[in-house]
């Protein structure tokens, strides 16, 4: 029963994974870039649902709303000012670049909120569910988490496969010149590209502020990190991709954490990660491209 | 013997050495007349290192052409293995004695990391070769985390859980304690120590990078595919690339361990990694002299905005960005051009003078 709360968990905190991941892969997969930045939107997000929730005193509903309004506005944003002009560019500029936008978020916020933790108040208020008479416990958290992951990944996947802007979507990744023959607005599809990204982000943030409630500046950054192995654990630029390798990576950190060493458990993760890559080396669903000369 | 005779690498080489010797008296002029702040010379050792940093992380990414995250992982590998030596000699060797073999234990530790590394890493390629070493980088740290020391009249005590468990009788000490780290080393590093790590570091890259062996790895970088067909043995020169960069990185850390009397492992995550690989990326990849620049100039400018205190690291990091923008994006450049163009119709014998 231990065993499966621990999975339970892992696969709660996987799905949050999943979801941020889904961003990351879809920026790679269009613009070919490591969105270094994406890690501190979802921080972002989870201070203005803060902000709007327990300082302005508004409903969950709202600060989740306005989450997902501001964060999205800011993706869009910093595609537009700081990469847009470097799409020509080797894509270590891009790259340093988006490490800058990182640097420049993390400090607006500390500027803004101060470095001292803020306690999220949960934004779900569900009752814990009790099965087999009290020996296992999921939190409201846990199981929101883990619906509202699966909801978002059946409709990404449904919005890229039916529409026509998701085959837009696929085009760019698959090749940006010829799609812009086919009469594909490019810009525009990338720009919605790092809407979507933004905007799953800010969900991403208030989910995880929600399950783990101290937010600081730096809060982003290690979901960040670890939602970017989980990129490339399920093969950077593949949607299906990202979703296992969130919720593998997940549950190898509950797991390991419960039964080796909670010191030694992101040491597990990033060993896992190393070994999937030596076998598979573009990950579990990544394309495996053949070299031409 | 005239200057310009010389062999343009060699002259290049000769000017690289001559800024960071200016660059060396310059400091000793200022600290000589007092008016080196104290934050600033408590800088100077790490300016040091990160410079070494800049230097051997070139060699890897504008040199060898592939992305490293986990540059900090080998500092700490380095900084870790010479903190421990001079803990452990301390009382027994001379001062000078217990820091040139720290030093050289240090390197030689993260140069035999940098081959374990290397071996599985170099398999890879592109973004997937940057993420496992950024993986590596933080084994090394949590490892180094839960990772303790301790040394007693029966000898040396491992253990990966805790102190208690290291089994220390009455005499014993612990050196290495987890996460609080080593503490106790002689605070025996100088500038001067730096400066000359520099130019060791500057000798030993520069020779590789114009020697034939460097010629073998940057041919490995421009195409990899065509360097194999004539032959060059290319998981050989990106292993001397990367075990030589990884050695470097350790004496940087080995040097920088004994600025500070604590040592911890948290200090050499993946952002001290990406830090020295903003140097390099500011400084020109591949370009040798525009590290060491890049790297004591970005070192001193948060120091410098101090008056600015809260805004400082915003200002770097808009400094960053418009940096990056105005150096790499195609309108900026266009706009640069016509500039320059402008400039020289007004002195038209500019480049004959």
């Amino acid at each position: 029963m231990q065993f499966l709360s621990y999975l339970v968990n892992g696969i709660s905190l996987g799905s949050i994974y999943a979801v941020i991941a889904l961003g990351y892969t879809m920026v790679y997969g269009i613009a070919r870039m490591l969105n270094f930045a994406h890690g501190d939107v979802i921080m972002v997000g989870g201070y203005i649902a803060f902000t709007v929730m327990t300082t302005m005193g508004m409903p969950a509903l709202a600060g989740i709303c306005a989450a997902v309004l501001v964060c999205t506005l800011l993706g869009v944003a910093i595609e537009r000012v700081a990469y847009k002009p470097l799409r020509e560019a080797p894509s270590l500029a891009v790259l340093i670049t988006a490490i800058g936008m990182s640097y420049l978020l993390q400090n607006l916020a500390l500027l803004v909120f101060g470095s001292a933790p803020k306690s999220f108040s949960s934004v779900i208020a569900l009752q814990p569910l009790r099965l087999f008479d009290g020996a296992l416990i999921i939190t409201g958290e846990t199981l929101t988490t883990i619906l509202a992951s699966a909801a978002i990944m059946a409709g990404l996947t449904l919005f890229v496969n039916k529409t026509k802007v998701g085959h837009a979507m696929l085009a760019v990744s698959e090749d940006r010149g010829a799609a812009q023959l086919m009469g594909i607005n490019v810009n525009a599809t990338i720009s919605l590209t790092f809407a979507i990204g933004s905007a799953l982000a800010a969900v991403a943030g208030v989910l995880l502020c929600s399950a783990y409630p101290s937010l600081t500046p730096t809060t982003g950054a290690m979901p960040g990190i670890k939602a970017f192995v989980a990129a490339v654990f399920g093969g950077i630029g593949s949607i299906p991709g990202a979703m296992l390798g969130g919720v593998l990576l997940g549950v190898i950190q509950s797991l390991s954490t419960a039964y080796i060493s909670s010191q030694m458990a992101d040491a597990i993760v990033f060993g896992v990660l190393i070994i999937v890559l030596l076998v598979r080396p573009t990950g579990i669903l990544g394309k495996q491209t053949r070299e031409k000369v | 013997m005239k200057i310009r005779s010389l062999n343009p690498n060699f002259r290049r080489r000769l000017v690289t050495y001559g800024i960071v010797a200016a660059a060396f008296v310059f400091i000793q002029i200022l600290s000589g007349a007092g008016l080196l702040t104290n934050s600033l010379s408590g800088q100077l050792v790490p300016i040091c290192a990160y410079v070494i940093m800049a230097v051997s992380l070139n060699l890897t990414v504008g040199i060898l052409g592939e992305l490293s995250l986990g540059h900090a992982g080998f500092m700490s590998v380095g900084a870790f293995t010479g903190a421990f030596l001079s803990v452990c000699c301390k009382d027994v060797l001379p001062g000078w004695l217990t820091l040139t073999l720290a030093l050289l234990a240090g390197t030689a530790a993260a140069a035999l990391v940098g081959v374990l590394i290397g071996i599985p890493v170099l398999r890879l390629q592109g973004d997937y070769l940057a993420i496992v070493t950024l993986a590596f980088g933080e084994i090394i740290k949590n490892l180094l985390n839960s990772f303790y020391i301790g040394r007693d009249s029966a000898g040396f005590h491992l253990s990966f859980k805790d102190a208690l468990s290291l089994g220390l009788d009455d005499t014993g000490e612990v050196i290495i304690n987890g996460a609080q780290g080593v503490t106790g080393m002689p605070r025996s590093a100088s500038f001067t120590l730096g400066i000359v790590l520099i130019l060791v570091t500057l000798f030993v890259v520069q020779n590789l990078v114009d020697s034939r062996t460097g010629r073998a790895i940057m041919s490995i970088r421009d195409n990899r595919i065509a360097a194999e067909s004539v032959g060059i043995n290319v998981t050989r020169y990106k292993m001397i690339a990367f075990t030589v960069s990884a050695a470097l990185a350790g004496l940087a850390g080995a040097m920088y361990a004994h600025n500070f009397s604590t040592l911890v492992a948290r200090k050499f995550d993946y952002n001290t990694s990406i830090l020295v690989l903003v140097f390099i990326v500011v400084g020109g990849l591949g370009n040798i002299r525009g590290s060491v620049i890049a790297a004591a100039a970005l070192t001193v400018l948060p120091e410098l905005l101090r008056g600015f205190s809260d805004y400082r690291m915003l200002v770097y990091a808009v400094v960053l960005i418009v940096m990056m923008l105005f150096n790499q994006s195609p309108q900026f450049a266009a706009w640069r051009q016509k500039l320059a163009a402008k400039f020289r119709r007004r002195r038209p014998n500019r480049k004959e003078a």
